[in-house]
């Protein structure tokens, strides 16, 4: 450590740089035990993936590594996708999740962003302690509401409905988005908004001219962690949406056909990655939101 | 509290209405406020109820409900906040910007009051009452929860996941940070995405494909597809039903979330190394300490508060994993969950004073882990 430094007063010895040869020799070891666990990490998912192109037949004959080994004896197929979309309905679990996710991640933001402008730039009574409550609510881990709202929506024939869930969602996403949002949007200069003000402009001008298009990057995040978050999820959609086979998100769909068909491994890879795609696809074009977003999502409760 | 004490400056003042206050006014303008606060989510509601069941009668052409689902989820709430605006706008002037930071935060205060103050309550009270809902009986759910052996299986298993799902997930994450960070720009970056990439997938996703991997075959059902059983196989060996091991199977199913997160913790972590400052390190190499000393001496003191951090989150994680175990069919070989039974438990057997028993079971569990997370992700902010 740097306090022994004084103590050994050592002659500071100026060893020669390694050479390139040395250097990437000594790196042979980092490399190849990345290189381990990358494999170890990848080879589940690469199994799926190519199961999913190969034929019924072939995929229930042998294991999926023979496409490398034995490559003359194999065949490639969308068949599997053709049946999984039509037949097993996940063409329509695919619309149904964009119709949950997509309203389930702007409501909250919309919601979240009003109020979070309101803590940090507007004065009412009561301010303090409602922000302090919204805090405290982040720690809640959403296992707390799900009794209590399946009998309040069950009293209120909201069970099995999009709307169901787009509020359900809202709620248990609305104390990390106020959270985020409202540290962010509070820490934009005040001077700012005070001239803002003095140009005569209101409160809603400020916030949609003024304030939304400053809190992109955060907006953003939030709703890259919220869109994965609901498009994953198949606790909430299982709980509200229940057995209404029309409502039906791809979660829910991958877990039936892993029911019904537990063997039918042409059907199940298909199906797990139709469920992948549009995550995957997120993960890949916009990488340093979504790890912001999760990064953030260490504090949702 | 210091979140909102601390604030930089004070909100501009309302310049409507800088007149004193008039006493008979106050009832009026908390009667507005209230209204500002209720109209955005009543009108949601019932704006959404009717717009699902029309969405979900019109199930012929799903394109046309996604179409539908976007509009009113998407602009149908900014409209409402629109109109509300414009409401407020309209009313005396006298009462316009004391009501008006009602129609901001109200629909915020009411959904969270609906959808997780009330709930977070009623589920409390529901685990001192019997299975439905309707006697209270004291302490019976607890006292069965933790005396039971099916709640108590549980309880321990969810303990082991605990326990070794964030350490192992931590170890790997730190060592591949740290061997990555020792590669090339590129390749860092490229290797690291690999790891990651598993956290983009859901649960349910994940558990199939590891299912895949565990797949078993009895004896003259044909060969093994499952890579496991192909490669013991393959080396002359005896395959194995994996899932149905008990208790090893617990650990089975750890790995899946193991595979999930550890590229989290292998992001956070990895930031959180090269924000370690380069001079000690090299002092510290000055001093002749080798790359295993620096590491210790060094960098892991540096980055502890981080471990913390990534440790908890991974922990809360763990404490509410259920798809995995619903998935794959835990229950039935003794590898249940906390998590996963208060769901059975209330959903299946359709008893809510044990299921809320075994959420309490979970607020209590997390509560303090959140904790830590928030205070630290506020110092976080504030040093930003």
């Amino acid at each position: 450590m740097t306090a022994t430094t004084a103590e050994r007063q050592q002659p500071i010895v100026t060893k020669a740089p390694p050479s390139l040869l040395s250097r990437t020799f000594n790196r042979w070891p980092i490399k190849l035990a990345l290189l381990l666990i990358v494999i170890l990490w990848v080879i589940p998912t690469l199994g799926v993936l190519i199961s999913s192109f190969r034929p019924a037949a072939l995929v229930n004959a042998d294991g999926w590594w023979t496409v490398f080994t034995n490559p003359g004896a194999n065949e490639w197929t969308f068949e599997n996708y053709r049946t999984v979309l039509n037949a097993e309905g996940f063409g329509n679990a695919f619309l149904n999740s964009l119709s949950v996710t997509i309203p389930a991640t702007v409501i909250p933001i919309t919601v979240a962003a009003f109020a979070a402008y309101a803590f940090a730039w507007m004065d009412f009574p009561g301010r303090q302690w409602i922000f302090v409550t919204v805090v405290a609510l982040l720690v809640i881990p959403l296992q707390m509401a799900l009794i209590p709202l399946l009998k309040l929506y069950v009293n209120f024939d909201l069970n099995g409905t999009f709307p169901a869930l787009w509020l359900a969602h809202t709620g248990f996403g609305l104390p990390l988005a106020i959270y985020l949002l409202r540290n962010y949007i509070g820490s934009l200069p005040s001077s700012m908004m005070e001239s803002a003000r003095i140009d005569g402009a209101t409160h809603f001008e400020i916030f949609t001219k003024l304030v939304v298009p400053l809190s992109v990057p955060v907006l953003a995040s939030f709703a890259i962690f919220q869109f994965l978050w609901v498009w994953n999820d198949l606790l909430v959609a299982l709980v509200f949406l229940g057995g209404e086979p029309k409502v039906r998100v791809v979660t829910l769909a991958l877990r039936d056909l892993n029911g019904s068909r537990g063997e039918a491994w042409h059907l199940l890879t298909a199906g797990a990655f139709i469920t992948m795609a549009l995550p995957l696809a997120v993960f890949l074009g916009l990488q340093r939101y979504f790890v912001r977003g999760l990064t953030a999502g260490s504090v949702k409760g | 509290m210091a979140t909102t004490t601390d604030r930089p400056v004070s909100p501009p003042q309302p310049t409507g209405d800088p007149g004193p206050e008039e006493p008979k006014s106050n009832v009026t303008t908390h009667l507005l406020r209230v209204g500002a606060s209720l109209v955005v989510p009543v009108v949601a509601i019932i704006g959404l109820y009717f717009a699902g069941t029309v969405l979900l009668d019109a199930d012929s052409n799903r394109v046309v409900v996604v179409v539908m689902a976007l509009i009113v989820g998407v602009v149908g709430v900014f409209a409402l906040y629109w109109a509300m605006d414009w409401v407020v706008n309209h009313i005396p002037d006298r009462h316009r910007e004391k009501v008006r930071p009602f129609a901001f935060v109200g629909p915020a205060v009411v959904i969270l009051a609906l959808f997780l103050l009330y709930p977070t309550f009623n589920t409390i009270v529901l685990s001192f009452q019997d299975g439905r809902g309707e006697e209270f009986v004291g302490l019976d759910n607890f006292v069965r929860i933790f005396t039971n052996s099916e709640y108590l299986v549980a309880i321990r298993n969810s303990v082991a996941w605990v326990i070794v799902v964030p350490l192992l997930s931590v170890l790997i994450g730190l060592a591949f940070a740290v061997l990555a960070d020792k590669l090339g720009r590129k390749g860092e970056a490229i290797s690291k995405s690999f790891i990651f990439m598993p956290m983009a997938i859901s649960f349910v996703g994940a558990s199939i494909v590891w299912r895949f991997v565990y797949s078993f075959r009895p004896e003259g059902f044909g060969e093994q597809i499952g890579l496991l059983n192909g490669v013991l196989t393959g080396l002359g060996a005896e395959p194995i039903a994996w899932l149905q091991q008990e208790p090893w199977n617990n650990f089975y199913l750890m790995v899946i979330l193991i595979w999930l997160q550890t590229g989290f913790a292998m992001v956070i972590l990895s930031a959180a190394i090269k924000s370690v400052p380069e001079e000690i390190i090299e002092a510290a190499r000055i001093d002749g300490a080798g790359e295993l000393q620096v590491f210790r001496k060094v960098t892991i003191p540096s980055i502890s508060s981080t471990l913390v951090v990534v440790s908890t989150t991974v922990i809360i994680t763990v404490w509410k994993v259920f798809d995995i175990v619903f998935v794959m069919g835990g229950t039935r070989f003794g590898a249940s969950v906390v998590a996963e039974r208060m769901v059975t438990e209330f959903f299946t057997s359709r008893n809510s004073g044990v299921g809320s028993g075994l959420a309490v079971v979970l607020l209590v569990a997390i509560v303090p882990l959140m904790i830590v997370n928030v205070k630290r992700f506020r110092e976080q902010e504030e040093t930003r």
